[in-house]
C-alpha cells in the first residue's frame, strides 16, 4: 500500500455492480465475453444447451461493474447485464 | 420512436435489444465465433445512442452472411439481389430523401459482385452509409476465393494459397469520392459504434469497414483457430492510426491491420447537387 496516492474524491465515488443475465439457449459457446470480461465474471461452464454448445457461467456475481463489454461483444445477443447497486470505491491491493 | 424508448429499459427477462430484433429470426444462423452479430449489435448501440426515429431508418441488405442483418433487424428493412444493395438504396433514398439510408452487407456483396455500384454511389455521393463487413472471403457459399481474399490465403477455390492482390477498401472508396471512411474490427467494439454514429451523422456516402472473423471458413482452411482466436490476433495485431493515407491500408495475410478513422471530408451531396442545379438552369 505504500507509494500508492489515494484519490482524494474516494470517499464519493461509486462503483456500480452488476447482474449477468444469460439466455443460454441462444448461445453458441464463442467465448467472447469469457475472454473479455475485464473482470473475470464468467466461465465456461460443463452443461449442454439445447443446441449443445456449453454456455458461461457467473462465477464471481459480486465482481461485475455493470460495463456492458459482454452484452455488446455476444454476438448472439444472448447475455446482458442489470444495474443492481453501488459500493463505496476500495484501493485494490 | 416506440422501439427506442422501450430499448432503453433493462430488464432482467430480456435483453435490451429485443425489441429492434425480429425475435421469431433468433438464434440468427451465423457460425459460432463469427463477427456479425457483434457488428450489429454496434449498429443499434449507434442508433440508441444518437436517437434516430426509427421510422426514417431503412436498412438495406445484399446477399450473403452479412446480407442476412436485413432479416434479422426490425427497421423497415430490404434484403435485395446479389451485389445490388447500393443501387436499392440510391432509389430508396431519392424517393424519399428524408429516410436515413443504411447499407448493411459483406465485401463479397459490396465491393466484389457489386463493386460498380460501391464506385458510383461514392461518386455521385449519395447520402446514405455503408457498413461493410469483412471477412475476406464468400462465406455463405462455402468459402470461395474473394477480392478481398489476401495473397497466400487458402480458400477451397485457391488451394495453393491466392496469388491475386486484394481490393484496398478504404482506398477504392476514397478515390471514388467517399466522404467519410473508417475501418475497425469486430474487437473494436465501442470505437465501431462511435464510427457507425458519426457514419450516420454525416451527409454524404460513408463507409465503415468492420474486419470480421470467419471461423468456420477463412480460419478453418488456413488454420487459424476459432473466432475467438482470431479476436486474439487483432488484439496483437491492430494498429489505430486515424489520417493514415489510404494507400497505407492493404491488407496483408496474417499481418498487422491498421484501423482508424481515415478520410471526413465535404462535398455537395448528389441530392444538394441537383437541386443547385436544377434551380440554376431554371433562373
Amino acid at each position: 500500500m505504500s507509494g500508492v496516492r489515494i484519490p482524494y474524491d474516494i470517499g464519493k465515488v461509486k462503483v456500480p455492480r452488476g447482474e449477468v443475465h444469460i439466455a443460454k439457449d441462444r448461445c453458441k459457446g464463442c467465448g467472447f465475453c469469457i475472454e473479455y470480461c475485464p473482470n473475470d465474471v464468467l466461465e465456461l461452464s460443463d452443461e449442454f444447451n439445447s443446441k449443445g454448445y456449453h454456455p458461461p457461467i457467473v462465477v464471481k456475481p459480486e465482481e461485475c461493474l455493470n460495463c456492458g463489454l459482454c452484452e455488446i461483444l455476444c454476438p448472439e445477443f444472448a447475455i446482458w447485464s442489470t444495474l443492481k447497486g453501488e459500493v463505496e470505491a476500495k484501493i485494490a491491493g | 420512436m416506440e422501439a427506442l424508448e422501450t430499448i432503453k429499459v433493462r430488464e432482467k427477462e430480456n435483453h435490451p435489444m429485443e425489441p429492434l430484433l425480429r425475435m421469431d429470426r433468433i438464434p440468427h444462423i451465423w457460425c459460432p465465433g463469427c463477427g456479425i452479430g457483434t457488428t450489429v449489435t454496434a449498429f443499434v448501440s449507434a442508433l440508441e445512442k444518437l436517437e434516430f426515429d426509427l421510422d426514417k431508418v431503412v436498412v438495406v441488405s445484399g446477399i450473403g452472411c452479412t446480407g442476412r442483418v436485413a432479416g434479422y433487424i426490425k427497421l423497415d428493412s430490404f434484403h435485395t439481389t446479389h451485389g445490388r444493395a447500393i443501387p436499392f438504396a440510391t432509389g430508396i433514398k431519392l424517393g424519399n430523401p428524408d429516410l436515413k439510408v443504411v447499407v448493411f452487407s459483406g465485401d463479397g456483396d459490396l465491393v466484389s459482385i457489386g463493386g460498380n455500384h460501391f464506385i458510383h454511389a461514392a461518386r455521385r455521393n449519395i447520402d446514405i452509409t455503408v457498413i461493410l463487413v469483412n471477412n475476406f472471403i464468400y462465406a455463405m457459399t462455402g468459402g470461395q476465393v474473394a477480392p478481398t481474399t489476401p495473397v497466400s490465403a487458402y480458400t477451397t477455390t485457391s488451394p495453393f494459397g491466392n496469388f491475386e492482390p486484394p481490393s484496398n477498401i478504404p482506398q477504392l472508396a476514397e478515390a471514388a469520392g467517399a466522404v467519410y471512411v473508417a475501418r475497425w474490427t469486430s474487437l473494436h467494439i465501442r470505437r465501431l459504434t462511435k464510427s457507425i454514429a458519426e457514419a450516420l451523422q454525416k451527409p454524404g456516402f460513408s463507409v465503415v469497414e468492420v474486419i470480421s472473423p470467419c471461423a468456420m471458413y477463412y480460419s478453418r482452411i488456413n488454420r487459424l483457430g476459432e473466432g475467438i482466436d482470431m479476436m486474439r490476433f487483432y488484439h496483437e495485431n491492430s494498429i489505430i492510426k486515424h489520417g493514415e493515407p489510404t494507400e497505407n491500408l492493404d491488407i496483408k495475410y496474417q499481418k498487422e491491420i491498421v484501423v482508424g478513422k481515415f478520410v471526413d471530408r465535404e462535398r455537395p451531396t448528389f441530392i444538394e447537387s441537383y437541386n443547385r442545379w436544377i434551380g440554376e438552369t431554371k433562373s
